[in-house]
């Protein structure tokens, strides 16, 4: 199903047989910006095609939940948004502009945290952040970097080596850089609650929630059921888009109803 | 680009003085891959002074090549290299940065020591100062090309070995002057003619490689 | 030769008016094609290498100089220009294939690159055995022949490089950069080590002056290079062809092919 529906609707989930309606050539009124929009995108990984024909659109103030099960290429599709790779067919745009295309001025609409958490582990957790944030052009005096920390609730080991660190711990540092990043409208995150507890999804649910109240778009992948509230997340099956080769080899009671995209 | 280019190359700084040991194994390797010439060679003076240039530019290379394997690796591994290609700037920015912290961090030290390795093999004082400026202009082609090197054997399992068979054809040009340039000099004529070639190909390769670079580490993190 | 567009290759690209170009870059329509060229290839580098062999060591006259020894050169100068050019011809596909995204085109890079590597050493060979009855040893580190060493280096970096890499296409954009800059460093290269030893002999065939050699002698040396030419298309089209059966094995076509074969 298209997601180009408004906010108001419910979120979207596979198995609902409603045909969609055919979009406008531009957002009715009623519609919030598109920050990214796909055409007939399709994704591989070696030689094997893991999704196709996917259209989306990321809307100003949404957070989109990508969900497929493991191998479906989920981490594939946030790597060819972010334009790190490019897809075997079909287009991206940001905020217009295709991807290929987007030059320097463009990067810094988007925010990619990749599983990875990207920290080198010679040096603190603020020194950390300092690079990250002084990299992507963000702000980076103490004063802004101390506040990120605290709001991802790992200011006090702020000056700890990363090595030193938990996996939990790291990847509050590698969040942090999000609260830097309100400039930046679109947030790309992969499995980031990996190897958070209760305080840290809270504290990332209430940075996510701020920044799509604030208009900005995230979408993020995650294994467990989301407990972010405020947007309603809206839900993205990369199931509905896998070739017929890929859902053979599924189980055949997971086959869901094949969806027809807009 | 700028900020980039400085944020990487300081950040590259800042990680090797954490690592200090790490950091000097390549000047190591050099000094000690020398010291084994005389005893392959033979003490003899005469033979030392004449192969010194020839096996200083060798050990160098060498050094040079099996440090830069390094360049990329570590950050590939962490996800940093991600990150970098996603920053508002050209990926030019980054590969230059990295070419410049890996000639501070070898070249550097490499060129520091060679006064001693002259007074080792008993070369006179203007073949040393010329020894010198020829490390001065060839090393940076070496960690440049390197830098390239990397970029195309980033992440692959025969890396080092595959490194060096790429790069070494394409560093022979710089070899040839750089240790002929001293070979000049010792002779007692101008090595104006290598200096300026050598000078030249530093150019050509500080114009070129880096954008080389940044199109091998796009197509290696695809 | 069928050349109907063909329903079970997915990539054979669809005839437009500016695309007859392009008909070929089909993997399908290229093995159709090569069927029947790679024979002829054969025929054509056999019949000029006897040919040219034939007049090279029997009719041609001895040289006052060098005696009967010269008479390598007619395997030696053919097989040096090749593996220069197959170089060029060989980062030419791959930039190609680079470029445009055509899987064909780095597939025929891949295949002349040990046919390269192979003339190159051929050359260093016969280079050596020159060698010894001209200036008393076999091997001399003069300008050409170290090289034809070097350019044996670039050649095995790239296979190395190719084979290493299990993603195929970043084995085929890598290997295109690599070939890419190698070219741009072949004339560096040649000059530098130019500057470094003057040793060779000097051209004996170029296109400006005049050559040195008797009209039979060179008779016999274009006859070879001919010969050296059809015999590098047999190879490399072999080459391609079993890289393409291999790559494009889950393909409708090759699994027709391969039905047709169980069948005969």
């Amino acid at each position: 199903m298209s997601l180009r529906h408004s906010a108001a609707d419910p979120s979207l989930s596979e198995g609902s047989p409603e045909p969609s309606p055919v979009p406008a050539a531009g957002s009715t009124a009623t519609l919030a910006p598109v920050l990214l929009r796909t055409r007939a995108l399709a994704g591989e990984r070696g030689e094997r095609r893991l999704f196709e024909a996917l259209d989306l659109a990321l809307e100003a103030g949404t957070v989109t939940w990508l969900r497929g099960r493991n191998g479906r290429g989920k981490t594939t599709l946030l790597r060819l948004l972010a334009g790190l790779s490019t897809p075997a067919e079909g287009d991206v745009w940001v905020q217009g502009r295709p991807v290929a295309e987007r030059g320097v001025q463009g990067r810094r609409l988007c925010v990619y945290i990749g599983h990875q958490n990207a920290l080198k582990e010679d040096l603190t957790a603020t020194e950390s952040l300092r690079f990250l944030a002084r990299l992507h052009g963000l702000p980076h005096d103490d004063v802004a970097l101390l506040a990120a920390l605290r709001q991802l609730g790992i200011a006090q080991r702020r000056h700890a080596l990363v090595r030193t660190l938990s996996q939990g711990q790291r990847r509050r540092v590698a969040l942090a850089r999000l609260a830097l990043s309100r400039s930046a409208p679109l947030w790309l995150l992969d499995e980031p609650y990996d190897a958070l507890d209760e305080d840290g999804i809270a504290a990332l649910n209430e940075v996510i929630g701020a920044h799509a109240l604030a208009g900005g778009a995230v979408l993020l992948t995650s294994h467990q059921t989301l407990s972010l509230s405020t947007p309603e997340p809206r839900v993205l099956d990369l199931e509905n888009h896998a070739p017929r080769g890929l859902l053979a080899e599924a189980a055949p009671s997971a086959q869901p109803a094949r969806q027809p995209s807009a | 680009m700028r900020q980039v280019f400085l944020c990487v190359l300081l950040r590259d700084l800042q990680l090797a003085a954490r690592r200090r040991v790490d950091a000097l194994l390549p000047l190591a390797f050099f000094i000690v891959a020398l010291s084994l010439f005389p005893l392959g060679v033979g003490p003899e003076p005469e033979t030392l002074r004449a192969i010194a240039p020839g096996i200083v530019w060798v050990c160098a290379l060498l050094a040079s090549m099996l440090s830069v394997g390094l360049l990329f690796n570590a950050d590939a591994a962490d996800g940093s290299l991600e990150q970098l290609l996603l920053a508002p700037a050209h990926a030019v920015a980054v590969a230059a940065a990295k070419s410049a912290a890996h000639w501070l961090l070898t070249g550097l030290p490499l060129l520091l020591a060679t006064p001693l390795v002259g007074l080792a093999f008993g070369m006179s004082g203007p073949a040393v100062l010329a020894l010198m400026a020829s490390l001065l202009l060839g090393t940076p082609i070496l960690s440049l090309l390197g830098a390239l090197g990397a970029a195309l054997t980033l992440g692959l399992r025969s890396g080092g070995m595959l490194l060096i068979l790429v790069v070494l054809p394409l560093a022979t040009p710089a070899l040839i002057f750089g240790a002929g340039a001293v070979g000049m000099v010792e002779a007692g004529l101008s090595a104006e003619g290598h200096f300026s070639l050598l000078g030249a190909l530093l150019v050509a390769t500080a114009a070129g490689a880096p954008w080389a670079t940044a199109a091998a580490l796009r197509i290696s993190t695809e | 030769m069928n050349l109907m567009p063909d329903r079970n290759d997915p990539t054979a690209p669809r005839p437009a008016s500016g695309w007859r170009l392009f008909w070929f870059a089909a993997p399908s329509r290229f093995y159709a094609l090569t069927n029947r060229l790679v024979p002829l290839c054969w025929l054509v580098a056999i019949g000029f290498a006897a040919a040219g062999l034939y007049i090279g060591f029997f009719i041609a006259p001895t040289d006052a100089v060098q005696g009967d020894a010269y008479r390598i050169i007619f395997i030696h100068v053919p097989t040096a220009w090749m593996s220069m050019l197959l170089y060029l011809v060989m980062a030419f596909w791959a930039a190609i294939g680079w470029a445009f995204k055509a899987r064909l085109a780095s597939m025929v890079a891949e295949s002349i690159a040990p046919t390269g590597a192979v003339f190159t050493f051929l050359a260093l060979w016969t280079g050596a055995l020159w060698g010894r009855p001209t200036w008393g040893t076999y091997w001399v580190w003069d300008a050409r022949l170290t090289t034809e060493l070097i350019l044996l280096f670039l050649y095995l970096g790239y296979i190395a490089l190719v084979n290493a890499i299990d993603d195929r296409r970043r084995a085929d954009q890598a290997g295109a950069l690599l070939a890419v800059v190698g070219s741009i460093n072949v004339p560096i290269i040649y000059f530098s080590v130019q500057w470094w030893n003057t040793l060779h002999q000097g051209a004996t065939i170029s296109v400006t002056a005049a050559p040195k050699m008797a009209s039979t002698m060179l008779t016999a040396m274009l006859l070879m290079t001919v010969a050296c030419w059809a015999y590098a298309f047999a190879v490399v089209f072999m080459r391609t062809r079993a890289y393409i059966l291999e790559r494009d094995s889950h393909t409708g076509w090759v699994c027709e092919l391969r039905q047709r074969r169980i069948e005969r």
